[in-house]
């Protein structure tokens, strides 16, 4: 309580002592204002200066990253649509290699049709020859007068028998012809036929061809964009880095997936072969991380034998070997991931033989025993069923490689676009922190100066005053202002 | 416990494999040892151990030890330890040493006859002695017995014993004649043992008389 007390210049009178101290803080204050503005001011200014000089430096690194950025999209992006155009190039020559190259055979057929339908059009045109002349004569004897001549009717009588005879032959000679012509058209139809079909595959063909040709358009166009680096392209590159980040994060959860059914499935046998009872750390067995080496070996051996095929591209100096290495490297890593996956079905195997020993004994401890399971073929189903899997697991496994350049590629876009925001977002706080101690350090002007308000006011006082006379120089109230500039 | 151990196992599979060995695997096991008090007054109830080293079989891993005693008038003996055990590495291997130890403690506990003393201590003690030659990481005593111990007069075990770090599970302690007439009987003998147990420096003292609930043998208090 005494040292509490120990400021008042009266004890009994803290109102006076509580005033006295306040003028002498005033008349204190209002002594050291210039020095103390000075000192506010160049505190702020130390403060705010290296702020907005460090949101500088980060507004220009941020920028500095997004070129970057840009320049691997736009790398990566040459380099995809690149090699798109130069597979839909392969796809094309392969159409015309295939199909084109046996354009003459298939002209020359088409011609030899065209030509044999021609043939067989002009023979259905030919016509019977038109009947001999005797019509006349038929009508010149019609008109001669028998007279009731027995002899004139037997030559008439004999006349129409030999005409009917003629004309019986005549019809019959014009039905043999018009079959004869049916018979041409109706031999004409399958090459109608073949015909058709034949132009059909023509159109087909052209079809695919175009449709090669507008892709291969399209991918032209895109990679035009990306050599002549238009913020459309990056704004494309950069979506479908997105989408591309979302797709192979779904696929390498449920690679995980994948992965964590292998491992319960060769955890457990693997103890039988290292040890149940070693352990790495505290709670982590040996058993299950050479469980999780196995499974991550096969992993690798996929991702080679990915690389060898030139499926993905994570190491050049794979795709970058001579056949021959390239070859002998796939059937060495398909060789190594047969070995893992026929490991992996005989581990397999004995879990499932290590459950049942253990369940036997378990029953066995048992005070009521439980009832067996079922002998039989049902029986084998889960043991069969667990060599399936861990024998297709590893290959499954190998596809992993795909996703997962996907998601280095993408990785690198994504992370580099956030990395990028988050500087610019480190430099606008920094920046605002500058504005705001800059701004602080002006309202502690003004509380310092209100805090001697009164000894400002009456100097202001005493300066109006000596303005009334013209010899007495006043100092000016904002002195200070003049040697300190703001910032 | 698999899902458990795969993500870790994935992050330090790369750090930790090259190291492998460096953490002693002995700390990690379990290492268990059963006293069945076989005096006068609880020789009918030893068969009631039964279930329970059943379900220690079915629960204890590889590595992990397991040995079985009798509380006869003087324990302190390793004659006294009926069957012992430390599971092997390989899980096959275990099983079928848990089958033989199933077995012959069925022989004991089927031949076992009353002593005429009690002498819970000295079992403590030869369980400590062995638990702590385990080198096993986690050390429980079980006992079976009312926990009445009951000395003859040339038998010393009035000094303080060292159950260092050893949990200590007193199961199926039967009420006696006395202990019905007057319950502070029996509640102030388990007292007494907590307090004795507790103060050789025994990680836990626990009673546990409801047999159904064996998991509860291992669970933290």
């Amino acid at each position: 309580m005494t040292d509490l007390n120990s400021w008042m210049i009266w004890p009994d009178n803290t109102v006076l002592s509580v005033l006295v101290v306040l003028l002498v803080a005033m008349i204190v204050l209002y002594a050291a204002r210039v020095p103390m503005h000075g000192l506010i001011r160049s505190t702020g200014h130390a403060l705010a200066g290296p702020l907005r000089l460090g949101a500088r430096w980060l507004v220009a690194v941020a920028e500095d990253m997004k070129r970057r950025n840009r320049a691997v999209l736009l790398a990566q992006g040459r380099r995809e649509t690149g090699q798109r155009v130069e597979r839909e190039f392969e796809r094309i020559s392969t159409l015309v290699t295939r199909d084109l190259q046996g354009y003459p055979n298939l002209q020359r057929k088409l011609l030899e049709q065209i030509t044999h339908v021609e043939e067989d059009f002009q023979k259905c045109g030919e016509v019977m020859p038109p009947p001999p002349d005797w019509v006349e004569a038929v009508a010149a004897v019609a008109q001669i007068k028998t007279g009731g001549g027995e002899v004139v009717q037997k030559i008439l009588v004999e006349i129409r028998d030999s005409i009917e005879r003629i004309h019986d032959k005549a019809v019959a000679e014009y039905r043999r012809a018009y079959q004869t012509r049916h018979g041409i058209l109706e031999g004409f139809l399958p090459y109608w036929r073949s015909l058709d079909k034949t132009i059909r595959q023509v159109d087909q063909k052209m079809a695919d061809m175009q449709d090669r040709a507008a892709a291969v358009d399209v991918h032209m166009e895109k990679y035009q964009q990306i050599l002549a680096g238009t913020d459309e392209a990056q704004a494309t590159l950069t979506n479908s880095s997105f989408t591309q980040f979302t797709i192979s994060i779904i696929v390498l959860w449920i690679a995980l997936g994948g992965a964590l059914i292998n491992f319960k499935l060769i955890a457990l046998p693997m103890s039988e072969m290292v040890g149940a009872g070693d352990y790495l750390t505290a709670s982590l067995r040996t058993a299950d991380v050479a469980a999780l080496v196995i499974i991550l070996l096969e992993a690798s051996m996929g991702l080679f034998l990915m690389e060898s095929l030139r499926v993905t591209h994570l190491f050049p100096r794979i795709s970058n070997l001579n056949d021959h290495t390239r070859r002998r490297m796939i059937w060495i890593s398909l060789a190594l991931l047969v070995t893992l996956a026929g490991i992996e079905a005989a581990l397999a195997l004995m879990r499932d033989i290590l459950i049942a020993d253990k369940q036997a004994l378990l029953q066995s401890l048992a005070s009521t025993p439980a009832a067996l399971p079922g002998e039989g073929w049902i029986a084998r189903i889960p043991t069969v069923g667990q060599m399936i899997l861990g024998f297709i697991l590893p290959f499954a496994l190998a596809f992993v490689a795909i996703p997962l350049e996907s998601f280095i590629h993408s990785a690198r876009t994504l992370f580099g676009v956030l990395a990028v925001d988050f500087v610019y977002a480190v430099g606008m706080a920094l920046r605002l922190l500058g504005s705001l101690v800059r701004l602080a350090s002006r309202a502690l002007l003004h509380l310092y100066d209100l805090l001697i308000v009164l000894p400002l006011m009456a100097e202001q006082m005493v300066k109006s005053l000596r303005n009334r006379e013209p010899r007495v120089k006043a100092r000016p109230l904002e002195t200070t202002d003049k040697y300190v500039s703001p910032f | 416990m698999i899902n458990r151990a795969f993500l870790p196992a994935m992050l330090i599979a790369g750090l930790v494999v090259p190291a492998a060995g460096c953490v002693d695997s002995r700390s990690q096991a379990h290492a268990v040892y059963v006293l069945v008090d076989t005096s006068g007054t609880y020789v009918s109830e030893a068969g009631k151990a039964r279930p329970v080293i059943n379900y220690l079989l079915g629960t204890l891993q590889s590595g992990d030890s397991l040995a079985i005693a009798r509380v006869k008038s003087r324990s302190f003996s390793e004659k006294d330890i009926v069957a012992r055990v430390t599971f092997d590495s390989r899980p096959s291997q275990a099983n079928a040493q848990k089958r033989a130890f199933r077995d012959q403690v069925g022989s004991f506990l089927q031949m076992v006859h009353g002593s005429a003393y009690t002498d819970i201590t000295g079992g403590l003690i030869q369980g400590a002695e062995f638990l702590n030659e385990t080198g096993a990481g986690k050390k429980t005593i079980l006992i079976f017995s009312d926990m009445e111990e009951d000395l003859d007069k040339v038998t010393v075990r009035e000094f303080p014993i060292s159950l260092k770090n050893i949990r200590v599970v007193a199961v199926n302690v039967t009420k006696l004649n006395a202990d019905n007439i007057d319950p502070r009987r029996y509640l102030g003998r388990l007292e007494v043992w907590r307090k004795r147990v507790l103060a050789a420096g025994a990680f836990e003292w626990k009673v546990i008389n409801d047999l159904e609930r064996l998991d509860t043998i291992f669970a933290k208090s």
